[in-house]
């Protein structure tokens, strides 16, 4: 894929990441955060936010299979997990974050149970999504690195 | 919680290497805190524990410059942690959640942050925090000036009082540091580290001390004891230690006032005697005479001069004479009127002397000798309108007793406080001659040595009190706002009784402050709230300013004096307005 193409196809992903809803400002502000010092900050900090959030899902689980059941340590798990997804900017993770906790404030069992199959969801999809989006920027940094190569090589030769 | 280095000397270029210490126990947070302060050019250090957290800024003492935490941490509640940091080390804490709800925020600031951040935190929000430090860079030398200049002035008034400033802040004002290490003692207790820790300082703010003196006063003077009084007084953030650092200031306070009751017995003398700490009995002859007047005039110049001054001084009222009489300390029987409005008016130069002040000025400086200025003090007040005040003079004139514990006026004279007040006092427009400013302020060294001087007001009993520089009462006249000098604790039994006569109404206005300034006066002579409170001179010595046992004189003032004399002036002193059943703080 030429050089331009891959470029292009970031700029389109990360746009509709935002598009979507997927992302908020946060996410931008991490972006500002890159400099020479932390070439791959917003990246190193999605990959440290994902692997700490997978133990606010397995907390979760646990205290929903426990009996009695207990809304607020729900309340306050998603609390913190709501906190920690807004670090990355997650917009639509929080938003079901919210949902649940409603859910928790008026002891709607079922409320929770729906709503936080749809975090897990949100959670995984967010989190596929930004490894590709990733993944175009880093063949979009390897292609012009090759490609600044090649043409250096070209021109030398 | 990764450190990375520290604790190097912060460079110049301020707001630059601000070094902030950030406590969160989720990773993400914190790596992206850490870049985002990077880029500010602060100095961070990072710790995912409150714990920690702790124990490195005990570590490190003056290492850190500003600590920014998160409220839900496993650990340890944040706003635990938070009490902690302002407790021991006093430094600016900023507080983060992802919950806005306005009761959490209110309960952050409750708990002494200075912010509160919301979740995500934008860079531009980071980049402000040095603010915060620097606020308080600027309070703490404001409070040190104002420590030092109040020092000063009681040094010079009270000669005699020095032995008791054990708690001049001299070393204290020097080195900039805005607590005074005796005042901090208990500080430095609670953080189990005594010298590093910043102290952190618990200001004894009007109310609060009322608080105290009244739990002081349930228990019983004989038997009261930090654990007693913690429990009545039912503030929960405060602790034994703060409480027992306050009575021991307490107690030399009222001590203090008693010396100094027993200076003044020398002249005046009428009756006075008896106080004798805590001994209303002695009062009675004070009463008397000071009651007739001393009850509206105490009134009023309680309710106008105690805030007065725009909260820093504390308007020391001289509730006149009339205390003095009783007690031969010497209400500051300044005419009450007098006082406050020497007080207001010298509100400003008051003011400027950093909230401690005493308003005295005013009336001190008629005070003294001046029993001519009364008229003039009168004037000056306006407001307080009181001009009865002066009668009072007249009438007890005779009775400035000097012995009377408390009223003595010692103010002027010996009560550190008198420092403040004198300063304030001393601004005192012109009226009183600068010897009752002395006195006055003398008194108020006293007082503030003492924790309450009674600034007797005895100006009115100028005469009475004979300038001397020892009684403050000399001042009285002038010291008419300081009414201080019943504070004395020591008279405060005196003026008790005196006020007793003078007025229910009045009495209960001082009974509020007064019977808590008596107590305090005794015992605080260099009242400090911890920290805070300056040692040596605690309070306008005798101004009694919880208690006002002279009711009459102090009622008014006595609170604000208070806390003005105090405080490194982190007292915000209202300016006054109590009404007259408020005890006199309106703090």
């Amino acid at each position: 894929m030429e050089g331009h193409q891959l470029q292009h196809q970031a700029a389109c992903m990360r746009k509709a990441l935002f598009d979507q809803g997927y992302l908020d400002d946060q996410f931008l502000q991490l972006e500002d955060l890159e400099d020479e010092a932390n070439p791959n900050f917003v990246e190193e900090v999605v990959k440290l936010y994902y692997s700490d959030s997978a133990r606010f899902i397995r907390n979760i689980e646990l205290t929903l299979d426990k009996n009695p059941f207990d809304f607020e340590k729900l309340d306050d798990i998603m609390h913190q997990f709501k906190g920690s997804s807004s670090s990355i900017g997650a917009k639509k993770l929080k938003t079901e974050c919210t949902q649940f906790q409603e859910y928790c404030k008026i002891g709607n069992f079922e409320g929770c149970m729906r709503t936080f199959q749809e975090v897990k969801q949100e959670h995984a999809v967010l989190k596929k999504k930004l490894e590709s989006y990733f993944q175009v920027f880093l063949l979009v940094h390897v292609y012009n690195c090759v490609y600044v190569c090649v043409d250096v090589h070209f021109v030398t030769n | 919680m990764d450190s990375s280095g520290f604790s190097s000397p912060r460079t110049d270029c301020f707001p630059a290497g601000l070094r902030v210490l950030v406590v969160d126990d989720d990773p993400t947070w914190l790596k992206i805190l850490e870049k985002m302060l990077k880029k500010c050019n602060y100095e961070v250090t990072t710790c995912n524990l409150a714990r920690e957290a702790l124990d490195l800024l005990r570590e490190r003492k003056d290492g850190f410059d500003i600590v920014i935490s998160d409220v839900n941490m496993p650990d340890m509640d944040g706003f635990k942690l938070l009490e902690h940091v302002g407790l021991e080390m006093d430094l600016p804490v900023i507080m983060m959640s992802v919950d806005g709800e306005t009761s959490r925020v209110m309960k952050g600031v409750q708990h002494g942050a200075c912010d509160y951040l919301l979740k995500p935190i934008r860079m531009k929000e980071l980049r402000n925090i040095w603010q915060h430090v620097f606020r308080k860079r600027i309070h703490e030398v404001r409070d040190i000036e104002g420590h030092e200049s109040l020092e000063e002035l009681q040094m010079m008034r009270s000669g005699i009082e020095q032995s008791d400033d054990g708690y001049f802040f001299s070393g204290d004002l020097v080195s900039g540091k805005k607590r005074k290490d005796a005042d901090n003692k208990h500080d430095d207790r609670v953080c189990g580290d005594p010298s590093s820790v910043k102290k952190a300082r618990v200001v004894w703010t009007v109310d609060l001390h009322q608080k105290f003196v009244k739990a002081v006063n349930q228990i019983g003077f004989e038997k009261v004891g930090p654990k007693k009084i913690l429990d009545l007084m039912g503030v929960p953030w405060l602790t034994r230690e703060n409480v027992a650092s306050h009575l021991q200031k307490y107690r030399l306070y009222l001590s203090r006032l008693q010396k100094e009751n027993e200076l003044k017995a020398t002249f005046g003398g009428t009756k006075n005697s008896d106080i004798s700490s805590k001994d209303p009995t002695g009062n009675v002859c004070l009463q008397n005479s000071i009651a007739q007047n001393a009850t509206t005039v105490q009134q009023n110049i309680l309710a106008k001069e105690s805030y007065a001054v725009s909260g820093q001084n504390i308007l020391i009222h001289n509730d006149e004479p009339k205390i003095c009489e009783g007690n031969g300390k010497v209400i500051p029987s300044m005419p009450t009127t007098v006082s406050k409005k020497a007080l207001f008016g010298d509100t400003a130069d008051l003011a400027k002397s950093s909230t401690s002040r005493i308003s005295f000025n005013h009336s001190f400086g008629p005070l003294d000798s001046d029993v001519k200025s009364e008229p003039k003090i009168q004037a000056e007040y306006s407001w307080s309108a009181e001009v009865p005040s002066f009668q009072f003079k007249q009438e007890h004139t005779a009775h400035f007793h000097s012995d009377h514990g408390f009223d003595h006026l010692p103010l002027p004279m010996h009560h550190n406080q008198v420092d403040s007040l004198e300063r304030s006092l001393a601004h005192n427009p012109g009226t009183s001659s600068k010897e009752s400013d002395t006195r006055a302020q003398a008194g108020l060294n006293n007082r503030r040595n003492q924790g309450i001087k009674n600034v007797t007001q005895a100006e009115n009993t100028a005469a009475l009190f004979s300038v001397q520089p020892e009684s403050h009462l000399t001042d009285c006249h002038a010291i008419d706002p300081i009414q201080c000098s019943i504070w004395n604790s020591k008279n405060h039994c005196l003026q008790q009784n005196l006020f007793d006569d003078l007025q229910s109404s009045q009495r209960n206005l001082l009974a509020g402050t007064g019977s808590a300034l008596r107590l305090w006066g005794e015992e605080f002579n260099d009242y400090s709230s911890q920290g805070d409170f300056y040692p040596p001179n605690t309070f306008l010595g005798n101004i009694d300013p919880f208690g006002y046992s002279n009711h009459e004189l102090i009622a008014d003032v006595p609170p604000n004096l208070y806390e003005s004399l105090k405080f490194d002036s982190e007292y915000p002193t209202d300016p006054v307005e109590y009404p007259i059943d408020q005890g006199l703080y309106i703090a």
